[in-house]
């Protein structure tokens, strides 16, 4: 399956940590999301949320002003919200 | 019961939360973690917009926490439905725009539906009495309860034996004698119990958990309501009142104006929706106008953009004001002399 890409510019964080949550929910474990975002705090967040729940951070691409990070869905079930 | 109990820990990434989902932990219970995201949360915005913040980026402390305790956390939006707390609080106001028994209510409320939802057994907070003047009283911890509808699957672990029992204890599930009994405005108990548990580093928050509680952060908001007649927000304006200078000369228009290139390119995205003026002749912000101006004030506007541009000490400024409708408007200003901008135009 090619990967799910989800647009998160523009947001501050924790908003794309949100989102991303939202859309994994939907995902299967395996399945790959790319995120692509503004600000720099996801740098820290969304691989600090991937390693509470078990989700591996396959690659981070740091462009001036967008950051791109490519991310496997791991194999925990989701809980709700 | 034989199942190992499940409980939620409302995980706001202060000491307290830490503490008491670690005391429920280590009594075999399953833990995880919850965070509301109200729009208002000093987490995570700013974070690294401003170039002093980018050099050290902010942890999201609620992550740092649940990263500590090996367990789960789930971040819920609640910005459209927390609305209604911040602006028409049952129980009024703390020192500032902080709605906290308000919010206290809405949040066990929420962490209540959403055991519910998802098959766990009680709820963890981090409340101590007597810790806070408004949400953590002898007298309004019970309303919290109450009024959440989570009545004794709420769990205080850093004060329950201060408190009636809680059903995990009454049910077994939580043992009374290892949960605590702090009470006060002291924060050696927990700073001694972080120590023990080996906790380092954690957040100390001087305020509260959010801008609410800020005395800067709630006159903006104040000067929001006041000048649009109504108490009424929506998520992009509580993102902007945390960004920029902002001027108001007048009750029907205010000015945001970017003060580094973080900011500017934050308010970018926002160009679409307000009229925007950016310097041409000279490097300079990005200044939005929110409110409905006539020509004088948006020559007003361009003037004290230019104050804030290299140009400030040049005879003339030149600058694009781009319209609602898409229309690039050229003006050739003066730039306004700081000792000319009345002190009570910054919010
Ligand atoms: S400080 Fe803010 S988030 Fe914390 S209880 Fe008060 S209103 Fe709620």
């Amino acid at each position: 399956m090619d990967p799910v890409t989800l647009d998160a510019r523009n947001l501050l964080c924790p908003m794309p940590v949100i989102r991303m949550q939202d859309t994994v929910r939907k995902l299967q474990p395996g399945d790959v999301i790319k995120v692509v975002c503004t600000d720099p705090g996801v740098l820290h967040d969304i691989p600090a949320w991937c390693r509470v729940h078990g989700h591996e951070v396959c690659d981070i691409d740091e462009q001036e002003y967008e950051i791109t990070i490519t991310v496997r869905v791991g194999p925990g079930s989701q809980t709700g919200a | 019961m034989s199942k190992q109990p499940k409980a939620v820990a409302l995980i706001s990434g202060g000491l307290d939360s830490l503490l008491a989902a670690r005391v429920v932990m280590e009594q075999g219970v399953h833990v995880e973690g919850i965070n509301f995201f109200t729009g208002f949360c000093v987490e995570g915005h700013t974070h690294a917009l401003r170039k002093k913040d980018r050099q050290r980026p902010k942890r999201n402390n609620a992550l740092w926490s649940a990263e500590q305790l090996g367990i789960k956390l789930h971040i819920v939006d609640i910005i459209e439905e927390y609305k209604d707390v911040v602006i028409n609080p049952k129980h009024g106001y703390g020192s500032n725009l902080n709605p906290c028994l308000d919010c206290k209510i809405f949040m066990v409320n929420k962490a209540r539906e959403w055991i519910d939802a998802n098959g766990f057994d009680f709820i963890i907070t981090g409340e101590v009495v007597g810790q806070r003047p408004m949400s953590q009283r002898k007298d309004t911890l019970p309303v919290v309860a109450r009024d959440s509808g989570a009545g004794d699957r709420l769990v205080r672990p850093l004060c329950a034996r201060n408190l009636p029992p809680t059903l995990p204890e009454i049910e077994g599930w939580l043992d009374r004698g290892r949960l605590y009994g702090f009470n006060g405005r002291s924060r050696k108990p927990q700073m001694a119990l972080a120590r023990q548990f080996g906790f380092e580093d954690y957040a100390q928050p001087a305020g509260g958990c959010c801008f609410l509680t800020d005395k800067q952060y709630a006159v903006k908001l104040a000067d929001l309501w006041n000048t649009r007649g109504k108490r009424d927000y929506d998520f992009d304006d509580i993102m902007l009142l945390k960004v920029g200078r902002h001027l108001r000369p007048g009750t029907n228009f205010k000015l945001i104006v970017g003060r580094e290139e973080g900011e500017n390119r934050f308010l970018e995205g926002y160009r679409k929706r307000f009229i925007n003026i950016i310097p041409t002749s000279h490097t300079g912000p990005l200044a939005l106008i929110d409110g409905d101006p006539d020509a004088d004030d948006i020559e007003l506007a361009a003037r004290l953009t230019a104050r804030f541009s290299q140009g400030r000490d040049a005879g003339r400024v030149t600058v694009a004001v781009k319209q609602l409708d898409g229309m690039t408007q050229t003006l050739d200003v003066i730039p306004m002399p700081s000792d000319e901008i009345p002190e009570d135009w910054y919010v």
